[in-house]
């Protein structure tokens, strides 16, 4: 009846095959993406309330940000072709996949940078206004949380290519945090550029009092 | 250190490894533990000293204005966050969360052990911040803005940063820790372990760990946004302010802003102290009444409501902030309902103990405790929560006494009761009884004597953080002779943790040998083929459950428990 | 069976000491009457409540102690049971809410005819401001605080000038007329509890918060600061004296308006820069930190300070003069004195008003140092 049972790798096997489909590995991914949509939830109720109060000066969103916003929708693309690689065991798309989304991820990283860079020079200082500090804030902390992904990512590249098909879930996580990635920066790209303080009284005005 | 199939599993050999480097949850559980009650001490004797200068104000010189701030904040901070949450999570849901749930490990055991050391960390950062120049923060464990960070308050430069950097750090291990619980909880059940056969020591920290994963984030940004108003100048808080007849650069900002993050976090906080107490409290009073425990399904159920109003109730703690005041309807409305759950777990428990056959051991004293202590502490939420009543008492020591009943005392018994409790199964050896009864009394008495005269300081208007009350005309001189009988009080109360750091010591090596199942207990833990329990748990084959946690005094049966694992008669035919 | 014996003395010396204690809220002093009775009522239910599970438990503990032979009950669960204390819990649950939320929509409901009386705090005091005869208070802002304007009003907002200014932690106010407390703060957060009044709320730096009671009672009421507000924050006092409303208006209009403060002349020596020095003092808020009758706030006392011998934290000394008064105040954290805090603040204060201060606080301390000087 009992019977003994290999005792999983670090981030993989359950403890118990018969339990359940699902690896511990997507549990946890689901976990800490639940995590981190709370903080940026939390960042953009914050957001919204602090844009209500009087000095509030919306800043331009540079051009920049269109182009780092494709970058990130290709890279986020380029996963899911790793990923759907992973499903039809086509291994040479799967690093290939990878390759091009973690290129293109970096590449987002830098663009964001520039934006910054370009708003610094329009003198858009992190302290000169409250929704400057907001937008250096929001792309810092996503910005970080794709520097994450990108050490994730690395640790997959390389245990693919020592374990092969053996790293093929750990794909698909990247795959689908990537995507989250994305989708997070899509609402708080599109917070930036369309919630305004009006807006935001109608939603959660008067906490402040 | 993977096990493969038939060959058994191979412990890590080498002392570092074993000791320092591991990824048992186990090591790492006990690893938790002895940093968070060695840091728990530095709280311990900042209280101490605390009620030094409000016993005997101005006997003692060190003890000025500004340390005494300091100490209060480090004080609460530290009893908070790095003894109470580090020791329910990382301590008591490291360890017993695998063994209660039948699984050879954390399912990320690697993630675990970054935890710890992530964790201690944070524990460095904080310790750093008694030494930089002005010492650590004495904003108040709420480090509410503008205060924490203008001049005029301790440790507002050095402290203050050092104090939001540890604390992003710590909810970085949280967060590791967490993840690893929950998911562990979620996928690694032993064959039979449903949902409603955990233990409810499993099911209080996992309540607990889901809520410290949704409440540390708000507490992250609010650390996060201070930090920048601190350094870089940004406006997230600070509004335009006269700092001691200093203008400051800020514009804007607005304090209520970070309270209500500050407390979206802050209440939850309460609940993942509270929750594991409730769930391991359970599971004492019910082993040692050799009886099951009283309507486990309404006791899960009320984990879960808790757990679910307890993020809806935050603003109660900002009745008189200037926050709009019609938000009070709602926030006393809530808070008042949280009553309910929390006051269904109370009779349970002492319904438990009603035809039951009770074992007064020192973990049973301790839990029989923290019933008593836990509901006085509750009830007097109610005056804090129903928001009329709550203004003339709100910060006076009407609300010290109650938090530190409902959320430092009570939890802490529960500490004691558990670490008595499953001493033996770490250890292989029982802690000592006279010390532990010892303990006890004066524990339990102690804190009596200190925080329910308390309440009547707080009803008079005593208004907590005042570093001195002389020529106060409202307040009446013998207030300052109960202030000195609480000091007295507690200096013995904190004298006498000692005996139970020398039993902790002493007992490892020299206690009365335990055998696998000293209390007669029927869930998992007890039921490892090893005492202490070995890399792996279970040996070659990890057990099979077959019911719920508390058969106890089963009609018909042998013995007055019957462990989960334990096959039925007439299906053992596999076997 | 000790457990059980201690529960029930816990009952009875919490019972006891409840009836007995010397410690309870003092005598009520406003129309917030209704507040004690949710109060008395929330003690009555939670009481019982307290008392019953811990005599219930003292039973239990030696009703069903461990006895060899016997078995305790199999039973996992009473709905029945759960049910009628869920319902009973929520019937006390409401008995409580319901007076509190009763009291509390009266009492975020300020009348409209009240009288309206501004607090403003800083670390670590308060000043006080009425409207003036024409019933409106003038606007007021963070940037218009300079020495000669304490307060931060408008300069330019007529509905200001005739505003009555308190300077000091003194205010009064008339019997039986409704109060609605404006507060605002220049610094950080503060909270203005009078405890016989039982309503209080928070000063938040950036916005006006407000609350409203009747004073029923005349007499003098301490004011306390109970939002932690820096190292000061138990020095944070002030007064409420309630008297008739003859005494009241008396009391009114021998305080300034905002234009007289505004158009005082600069005092040029002696006497006069003495008194200006004593207003730019209270003004600046030097008082929040420094007494003048001898006590030991934050700083120093200036009692007695001009001509003794200060000693530094590093173990040096120096002779108080007016050159050392003036180099310490332009830059007081250059050398901190033993045993006080480095937080005093910079003040932009001009030459001639760094003068009357300096003379102000000579005008202290001489009669004390000249002793010390023939002792020496």
């Amino acid at each position: 009846m009992a019977m003994p049972l290999p005792l999983g790798r670090h981030e993989g096997g359950s403890t118990h095959p018969g339990r359940s489909a699902t690896s511990p590995g997507k549990t946890g991914l689901w976990v800490f993406m639940a995590v981190v949509t709370m903080l940026f939830a939390l960042l953009l109720f914050a957001y919204m309330m602090r844009m209500q109060l009087y000095d509030w000066h919306p800043l331009p969103l540079p051009w920049q940000l269109w182009l780092s916003t494709t970058l990130l929708a290709a890279s986020s693309l380029a996963l899911l072709v790793a990923r759907l690689g992973v499903w039809r065991g086509r291994w040479g798309e799967v690093r290939v996949g990878m390759a091009v989304g973690g290129g293109f991820a970096i590449a987002f990283v830098a663009c964001q940078g520039w934006a910054w860079q370009q708003l610094l020079e329009w003198d858009y200082g992190v302290a000169g206004n409250p929704a400057n500090s907001f937008f250096y804030l929001f792309t810092a902390l996503h910005g970080l949380h794709v520097l994450g992904g990108l050490i994730a990512l690395g640790l997959t590249a390389r245990r693919l290519r020592r374990e092969g098909p053996a790293a093929g879930i750990a794909v698909q996580l990247c795959a689908r945090y990537w995507h989250f990635l994305l989708a997070v920066w899509l609402v708080l790209f599109g917070t930036l550029g369309t919630l305004t303080p009006a807006l935001a009284r109608s939603i959660c005005g008067g906490l402040l009092g | 250190m993977a096990y493969s199939h038939g060959d058994g599993h191979h412990p890590p050999q080498s002392f570092w490894t074993r000791y320092v480097w591991s990824q048992d949850h186990k090591v790492i559980a006990v690893q938790y533990t002895i940093t968070a009650i060695l840091i728990g001490l530095v709280g311990l004797v900042l209280s101490n000293l605390m009620r030094l200068q409000l016993g005997f104000p101005g006997r003692f010189a060190f003890i000025d204005a500004q340390h005494y701030y300091q100490f209060v904040t480090m004080h609460g901070m530290i009893m908070v966050i790095y003894l109470l949450t580090a020791l329910f999570l990382g301590g008591f849901g490291n360890y017993l969360i695998p063994l209660m749930v039948g699984a050879r490990d954390m399912v990320f055991p690697f993630l675990n052990m970054l935890s710890y050391w992530v964790y201690l960390v944070a524990v460095l950062v904080l310790v750093a911040s008694f030494f930089v120049p002005g010492g650590p923060t004495g904003a108040g464990w709420t480090l509410y803005p503008p205060q924490a960070i203008l001049p005029g308050t301790p440790g507002d430069g050095a402290g203050i940063i050092l104090m939001l950097v540890s604390l992003l750090i710590f909810i970085v291990a949280a967060t590791m820790g967490g993840l690893n619980y929950v998911t562990t909880v979620l996928q690694a059940r032993t064959e039979g372990m449903t949902m409603f056969r955990l233990p409810l020591s499993v099911w209080g920290i996992f309540m607990a760990t889901i809520l410290a994963l949704l409440a540390f984030p708000a507490l992250f940004v609010s650390a996060v946004m201070m930090l920048l108003d601190k350094t870089l100048g940004t406006s997230f808080f600070m509004p335009a302010v006269i700092s001691l007849g200093q203008t400051l650069g800020y514009k804007g900002g607005s304090p209520l802003l970070f309270q209500h993050l500050f407390w979206f976090f802050g209440h939850p906080e309460v609940y993942i102290v509270a929750l594991p107490a409730f769930g391991i409290v359970s599971d004492l009073i019910s082993t040692h009444a050799r009886k099951n425990i009283f309507g486990y399904r309404m006791m899960v159920w009320a984990i879960i409501a808790i757990g679910v109003l307890s993020v809806v109730v935050w603003a109660h703690h900002m009745f008189v902030s200037g926050m709009n005041p019609y938000f009070g309807f709602f926030f006393a409305t809530t808070t008042l309902i949280i009553a309910i759950p929390t006051a269904l777990k109370v009779y349970n428990w002492v319904l438990t103990l009603w035809r039951g056959n009770i074992h007064l051991t020192v973990p049973m004293l301790f839990a029989i405790a923290f019933v008593s202590m836990f509901t006085i502490g509750g009830l007097t939420g109610l005056f804090l929560g129903n928001v009329s009543v709550d203004i003339p008492l709100s910060n006076t020591y009407f609300v010290v006494a109650h938090f530190h009943m409902v959320m430092g005392v009570a939890p802490i018994l529960v500490v004691f009761g558990g670490l008595y409790h499953w001493f033996p199964k770490v250890t292989g050896r029982m802690l000592n009884d006279t010390l532990g009864k010892l303990h006890f009394w004066i524990t339990f008495v102690g804190t009596y004597l200190i925080y329910f005269p308390m309440h009547y300081l707080g009803f008079l208007g005593m208004p907590r953080r005042y570093y001195a009350y002389d020529n106060y005309q409202f307040i009446p001189p013998s207030a300052q002779q109960l202030n000195v009988f609480i000091t007295v009080v507690a200096l013995i109360v904190g004298v006498a943790q000692l005996l139970f750091l020398f039993n902790l010591a002493w007992s490892a090596f020299k206690g009365r040998l335990a055998g696998p199942n000293p209390w007669g207990a029927t869930t998992l833990e007890w039921q490892t083929p090893d005492t202490p329990p070995t890399h792996g748990n279970w040996g070659e084959a990890q057990p099979v459950v077959y019911r719920w946690a508390y058969e106890y005094s089963v009609p018909g049966a042998t013995e007055d428990f019957v462990p989960q694992n334990l096959m039925p008669e007439g299906e053992g035919e596999g076997e | 069976m000790a457990l059980a014996i201690a529960l029930v003395i816990i009952v009875v010396a919490a019972v006891l000491f409840h009836v007995l204690s010397p410690w309870w809220m003092t005598p009520l002093a406003s129309n917030w009457g209704q507040i004690d009775t949710t109060l008395s009522i929330t003690i009555v239910i939670t009481g019982l409540v307290f008392v019953v599970i811990n005599l219930f438990i003292a039973y239990a503990v030696v009703r069903y102690r461990r006895r060899v032979g016997r078995r305790a009950d199999y039973q996992p669960e009473n709905k029945k049971l759960e049910g009628w204390l869920m319902g009973l819990t929520t019937v006390g649950i409401v008995a409580m809410l319901a007076p509190g939320l009763l009291v509390y929509a009266k009492l975020i409901n300020p009348p409209e005819d009240a009288l309206v009386l501004e607090v403003v705090g800083q670390q670590w005091q308060w000043s006080f401001r009425f409207a003036g005869r024409d019933g409106q208070l003038g606007s007021s802002g963070i940037d218009f605080i300079n020495a000669d304007n304490p307060l931060g009003l408008n300069p330019t907002d007529t509905r200001g000038q005739d505003d009555v200014l308190v300077q000091g932690n003194e205010v009064h106010l008339p019997l039986g007329r409704p109060v609605k407390v404006l507060l605002r703060s220049k610094d950080v957060l503060h909270d203005f509890y009078v405890q016989p009044f039982r309503a209080r709320m928070n000063l938040v730096p950036g916005m006006v918060t407000h609350f409203w009671f009747t004073p029923t009672k005349t007499g003098r009421y301490e004011i306390l600061c109970a939002q932690l507000c820096g190292v000061g924050h138990y020095n944070m006092r002030g007064m409420v004296v309630v008297e008739d409303e003859a005494a009241f208006q008396k009391w009114l209009n021998s305080q300034p308006t905002f234009r007289e403060t505004m158009t005082k002349t600069a005092a040029t020596g002696g006497e006069a820069l003495v008194k200006q020095g004593a207003t730019l003092a209270q003004s600046q808020g030097c008082f929040a930190c420094h007494s003048v009758d001898g006590s030991t706030r934050v700083g120093p006392s200036w009692k007695g300070l001009y001509g003794k011998t200060e000693t530094f934290a590093d173990g040096t000394t120096a002779q108080v003069d007016d050159a050392y008064l003036h180099q310490f105040i332009r830059n007081p954290t250059a050398r901190v004195p033993k045993g006080y805090p480095p937080i005093m603040p910079k003040f932009d204060l001009s030459d001639q008003q760094l003068a009357a201060l300096v003379a102000y606080i000579e005008s202290l301390g001489q009669g004390k140092g000249k002793d010390a000087v023939a002792q020496q």
